[in-house]
């Protein structure tokens, strides 16, 4: 690995934050609206049921760690479509940057915008709606690594997804994390989803997050062992999502469709 | 030799776009690859370029097998494309910083300065590569292509989009990096006007293989043509005519 091409992917994103405050905009936008909105719904359902239930940390905190996991992978999907969209592909696959390079630096600029918008979006969370990050204790720093983890995981299949069916695809990404939502019980326990859902939701790693956020919303410790098969889960998905776009780039090269890949516009 | 082509062939989808194709590029050399469209040439230059991936036969950049050592071969060349203009969204300093980084170029701010001297885009240090003219963005685009001095520069149709001014000027920078340097050119061009004055040597590739080779000077006698434009129209429409080299 050389740390200067991953770097120069890096840099390459920082120069177009930097030229171009429309897409600075985007990474923190719709996570503040997402906030403000959820905020005040927790702020109006905490006066429904008055000291029996605290909705803050249950349901704004998962907003914030939904948003958080969406951001880490819009960050490395995003990363890879500037590339697609300026047909830059033959330019950086032409060039002696690996795979493991490539990735590394789409990996990179993820987590810069990511923890961008993990500060605002705690930064308003915290002032205006009073959530306290502390409230989760230290699984805090877990749960944020699992939703990392995944959000990687899942960027790295989106681009694989874009790599494969050319840059019409990227309407396959945007939905990405809508559909995996219902399954990893975001707003609600597992316990209401039908068996066949709650089947899914178990090789989810979010669902544990989640489940452990209203645990501990309710006063209780969430067991080491399902945040240890959550991490493990998250590692998997990683390892498959790497396998799976270094597999697509290889079949890409073999066919063709990377050469011919600026000229498949739409 | 910088590039040494053997065999090589390719197929997509059961049609034969390069069938065995082998040769050869020396340092201080500038080999034009011509034929009509569809002959091969792109797809033996993605292959060449680590883009697409043969079906047999090997690649060798400077003694470096690409199928083996894809980073090192790739590290000892680069290219310039009509079809592969640099990122429209960023400036010629910043699309020079990135890939100057890709390419590991050491002192990259003095090769950077270099080459903006050399191919005179001081004054369009800080514009967006997709505001340029096409002649500006070339001269961007080769000044990237030689930002690791690469033993191997690959050109396909670089002066495509280009006044004839504009052309004149590439041409004579191409000449000057292979006569400077210890590196070889591989062209492609439709402009045989332009190869004759720029390459020693030519391939003339049809139906995927290499049906002539030689100095685009004395070729086309040698088989009975006054010009390179009338050797290169019988070369698209009878190839049979002229026989395997």
């Amino acid at each position: 690995m050389n740390p200067r091409r991953i770097f120069a992917v890096f840099l390459r994103q920082f120069y177009l934050m930097r030229g171009n405050f429309p897409r600075f905009l985007t990474l923190f936008i719709w996570v503040v609206l997402d906030i403000i909105l959820w905020g005040f719904m927790t702020r109006y359902l905490n006066s429904m049921v008055g000291h029996s239930y605290n909705f803050v940390p249950a349901i704004l905190g998962a907003v914030l760690l939904w948003g958080f996991m969406n951001r880490v992978m819009m960050g490395v999907a995003m990363a890879f479509m500037e590339d697609c969209w300026a047909r830059n592909f033959l330019n950086v696959f032409a060039s002696p940057i690996t795979i493991g390079e490539y990735v590394s630096g789409l990996v990179l600029s993820s987590i810069a915008t990511s923890t961008i918008g993990l500060a605002i979006m705690l930064g308003l969370a915290t002032l205006i709606f009073g959530l306290s990050v502390f409230s989760y204790g230290i699984m805090a720093f877990p749960f944020l690594l699992v939703l990392f983890m995944v959000g990687i995981a899942l960027g790295v299949f989106a681009t694989s997804i874009m790599l494969r069916f050319g840059p019409a695809a990227e309407w396959l990404v945007w939905p990405m994390p809508a559909v995996l939502s219902p399954f990893a019980g975001v707003f609600y326990p597992l316990s209401v989803l039908p068996h066949w859902m709650r089947s899914v939701a178990y090789i989810l790693p979010p669902s544990y997050v989640f489940e452990g956020i209203r645990t501990i919303a309710r006063g209780h410790a969430m067991a080491p062992d399902l945040l240890v098969r959550a991490i493990g889960l998250a590692i998997v998905y990683i390892l498959l999502a790497v396998l799976f776009f270094m597999r697509t780039h290889r079949m890409v090269v073999h066919t063709g469709r990377l050469a011919r890949y600026s000229a498949e516009g739409g | 030799m910088v590039l040494s082509v053997s065999s090589l062939r390719k197929s997509y989808e059961g049609k034969t776009a390069v069938d065995g194709v082998s040769f050869q590029v020396g340092a201080h050399e500038v080999v034009g690859l011509l034929g009509p469209n569809g002959a091969g040439k792109t797809t033996t230059i993605s292959m060449i370029l680590g883009v697409l991936s043969p079906g047999g036969g090997t690649i060798e950049i400077d003694g470096i097998d690409i199928s083996v050592s894809r980073s090192d071969a790739l590290a000892r060349t680069n290219f310039a494309a009509v079809y592969a203009a640099l990122p429209g969204n960023m400036t010629v300093m910043e699309n020079l910083r990135v890939f100057g980084l890709m390419y590991d170029v050491q002192n990259l701010p003095q090769r950077i300065e270099e080459l903006v001297d050399a191919f005179e885009l001081a004054p369009f240090r800080h514009q967006r590569c997709g505001a340029l003219s096409s002649g500006e963005q070339m001269r961007v685009n080769l000044a990237k292509a030689m930002l690791n001095s690469p033993r191997l520069l690959l050109l396909d149709e670089p002066t495509a989009s280009l006044d004839p001014s504009a052309a004149r000027e590439i041409r004579d920078k191409i000449r000057a990096f292979a006569a400077e340097n210890e590196s070889g050119v591989l062209w492609t061009s439709h402009n045989m006007y332009e190869v004759e004055a720029v390459c020693d040597r030519v391939l003339f590739m049809s139906h995927g293989k290499i049906l002539l080779e030689g100095d685009p000077r004395t070729l086309p006698a040698r088989h009975g043509k006054a010009t390179l434009d009338d050797l290169f129209i019988a070369v698209a429409r009878e190839p049979l005519t002229l026989g395997e080299i």
